[in-house]
């Protein structure tokens, strides 16, 4: 029952509760599935946007339907784009449900790995609850092999549970920044309620009490909710420990803590104001301070409303409405197909967690100790990779790098850190400098840095930066690879060293 | 007696279900009123419900053509703050142009 990508608590199989360093910091935090009850996890076992492992393997897509919104966020910019968790600038093709089913459909001919449809914007879903649910009727009923998912603010949350549970969508995110209304205030300056706009801390009051309401509807009714959290520092960071705490005693069964994205060119307020975004570093802490109270999801890519693919991949540009028009699409034909692709990489996914239960054992084992003890420091390690869940892309080429912690209790999957990358593979690298300068910016606290290749030029700043570069490892599974690199780490000593403090430090 | 959607629009389609009086619908290049249906909500709601939730500042406009959303209203963005910004960022294109050319 382990999922192997992330540690877990090999001994005991207790939720990580109070936090504290046993559970918490010292890298035996659970892994953000492993203390799901059996229901809910075979329900997001393959689903891209909540299992780390899955996230390799099967893509999942957003359609434009909704394009009305029923809040005002201070981290939005309605002139070009939202979407809860908005990325500001990115303007999307808003679609009719049919042309968004078409649009489905053809993707999941194409590619077989897309198992899961969203509808997150560009504005609020349930604010455009006909649009919306006519998607999601037609999508049931001609492709029931796909799962559908969609993501709200929360406000028209109570009224479409109902309506929601009729077409068995299973999996709900809400946005939740916070739940005081004080807190709201500096975040919403209105929300259109009964027939009126409400301002300040009055609307952020309603917004709380809808979300809550919604919340413990979905979860009474069986139905999976995750949290989604925008953090602003100043605003809401020292409160969402507290946010976690409620969502998950409402029954909330993942917290993703992502990153405010605030720069004045988007035109928000916050972007205007100079609101800062929290670091790499910042966000983490706050991931691990969260994350004795609850299952936290790492992995989230904060992707775009009308993105297509794989991992980081955008692929819109095959499926754009046009092309669509012309394509004749056997679904029937294309479900056998995808059935044996899933099933394919069902195998593969199991061969994978056994190897990984396997390494995890061996890693153990060479320490000679229990894994609730570690008596080496963890080791933060940064991979670049193209997905299938090996190292298979050079240094200069990644526009993410998955950030690890390894530690005597394995390998666990930290996060996403995003950036240009240092060349675009171009003959010239033109504004290398300035790139690699970024990246070393996201890579601040990882200790080594995996890469099928990585060039000269990077090579000499890395390690001044106290990053080692490796490119040893390439095309070789990444948890393995990190278990490699650590047991090499201790085996020359450099775990005894003074302990990294952010790594230390509760 | 009507409301009227201007070219700041961004068609976000929030107004149209609103309407009691179906008076709202999309065009292009953007969404308009129909100035025979629309009765300011008068009789139906207290406050114009298109006014209401339209997120544009100065998007619907009354028949002298005020705004009904001012500047900074909504979003809480000033027009300073903006016209700051703007400056700023058209004097570092500026620059940038200059060192190009030196
Ligand atoms: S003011 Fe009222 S009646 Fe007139 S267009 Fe707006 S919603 Fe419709
Ligand atoms: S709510 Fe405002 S911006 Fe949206 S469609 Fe109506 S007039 Fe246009």
């Amino acid at each position: 029952m382990d999922l192997p990508v992330i540690n877990s608590i090999p001994s005991s199989g207790e939720p990580a509760a109070g936090g504290g360093c046993a559970s918490n910091s010292c890298g035996s935090t659970d892994d953000q599935l492993g203390h799901l009850p059996e229901h809910i996890r075979a329900k997001v076992h393959n689903h891209p946007c909540y299992s780390e492992q899955a996230h390799h393997y099967f893509a999942r897509m957003h359609v434009a339907v909704a394009p009305a919104c029923n809040i005002q966020c201070h981290y939005c910019n309605r002139k070009y784009d939202c979407s809860n968790e908005s990325r500001p600038g990115v303007v999307s093709e808003v679609l009719t449900p049919q042309q968004a089913v078409k649009k489905v459909m053809a993707v999941a001919a194409n590619i077989p790995q897309m198992t899961v449809l969203g509808i997150a914007g560009p504005g609020d879903p349930l604010a455009n609850p006909e649009r919306t649910f006519a998607t999601f009727r037609e999508l049931s009923e001609k492709a029931p092999d796909i799962k559908l998912c969609v993501s709200t603010n929360g406000l028209a949350l109570p009224e479409s549970v109902e309506e929601l549970a009729k077409h068995n969508i299973d999996h709900v995110t809400i946005t939740i920044n916070c739940v005081d209304p004080d807190v709201g205030a500096q975040i919403y300056p209105w929300v259109f309620w009964k027939n009126e706009r409400v301002m300040g801390r009055e609307g952020a009051a309603i917004l709380i009490e809808q979300q809550q309401k919604g919340l413990e509807m979905l979860t009474a009714r069986g139905i999976l909710v995750k949290v989604n959290s925008v953090m602003i520092p100043g605003v809401n960071d020292k409160h969402l420990a507290e946010v976690s705490k409620v969502v998950k005693s409402k029954g909330a069964f993942l917290h993703n803590v992502m990153p405010l994205i605030a720069e004045p060119e988007h035109g928000t307020f916050y972007g205007l104001m100079g609101q800062p975004s929290p670091t790499a570093e910042e966000l983490q802490k706050l991931q691990d301070a969260c994350s004795g109270d609850m299952n936290m999801m790492r992995h989230c890519r904060q992707c775009r409303a009308d993105a297509v693919g794989l991992l980081g991949e955008d692929r819109g540009q095959e499926f754009t409405m046009d092309k669509i028009e012309d394509m004749e699409i056997d679904y029937p034909a294309a479900m056998v197909k995808r059935a044996e692709v899933h099933a394919e990489i069902a195998k593969e996914l199991e061969e994978k967690d056994n190897k990984a239960r396997a390494a995890k054992a061996e890693l153990v084992s060479i320490h000679g100790m229990t894994p609730s003890a570690p008596a080496t420091r963890p080791v933060l390690m940064a991979v670049s990779t193209k997905g299938g869940g090996v190292i298979n892309e050079h240094f200069g080429h990644a526009h993410e790098f998955l950030v690890y912690e390894a530690s005597g209790n394995g390998v666990r999957f930290i996060g996403h850190r995003k950036t240009t990358p240092y060349c675009e593979g171009g003959s010239s690298c033109g504004d290398g400098e300035t790139a690699l300068d970024e990246t070393l910016r996201v890579l601040k606290g990882c200790e080594v840095v995996l890469s099928a290749k990585i060039g000269f030029e990077p090579w000499a700043p890395l390690e001044a930066a106290g990053i080692q570069p490796n490119g040893e490892h390439a095309m070789e599974p990444i948890e393995e690879a990190i278990a490699a690199v650590y047991e090499e780490l201790r085996a020359a000593g450099k775990l005894d060293e003074k302990p990294n403090p952010q790594q230390k430090v509760a | 007696m009507s409301l009227e959607i201007i070219e700041s629009c961004v068609n976000c389609y929030a107004c149209e279900p609103l309407c009691p009086n179906e008076a709202i619908y999309q065009a292009a290049p953007h969404f308009l009123i129909d100035p025979d249906k629309c009765t300011e909500c008068l009789g139906d709601f207290d406050d114009a419900q298109c006014t209401s939730i339209c997120p544009i500042e100065g998007a619907i406009v009354d028949e002298l053509g005020v705004a009904l959303n001012l500047p900074g209203s909504l979003t809480g963005i000033s027009a300073e703050m903006l016209a700051k910004y703007q400056a700023a960022v058209e004097a570092a294109y500026q620059a940038a142009l200059a060192a190009k050319a030196g």
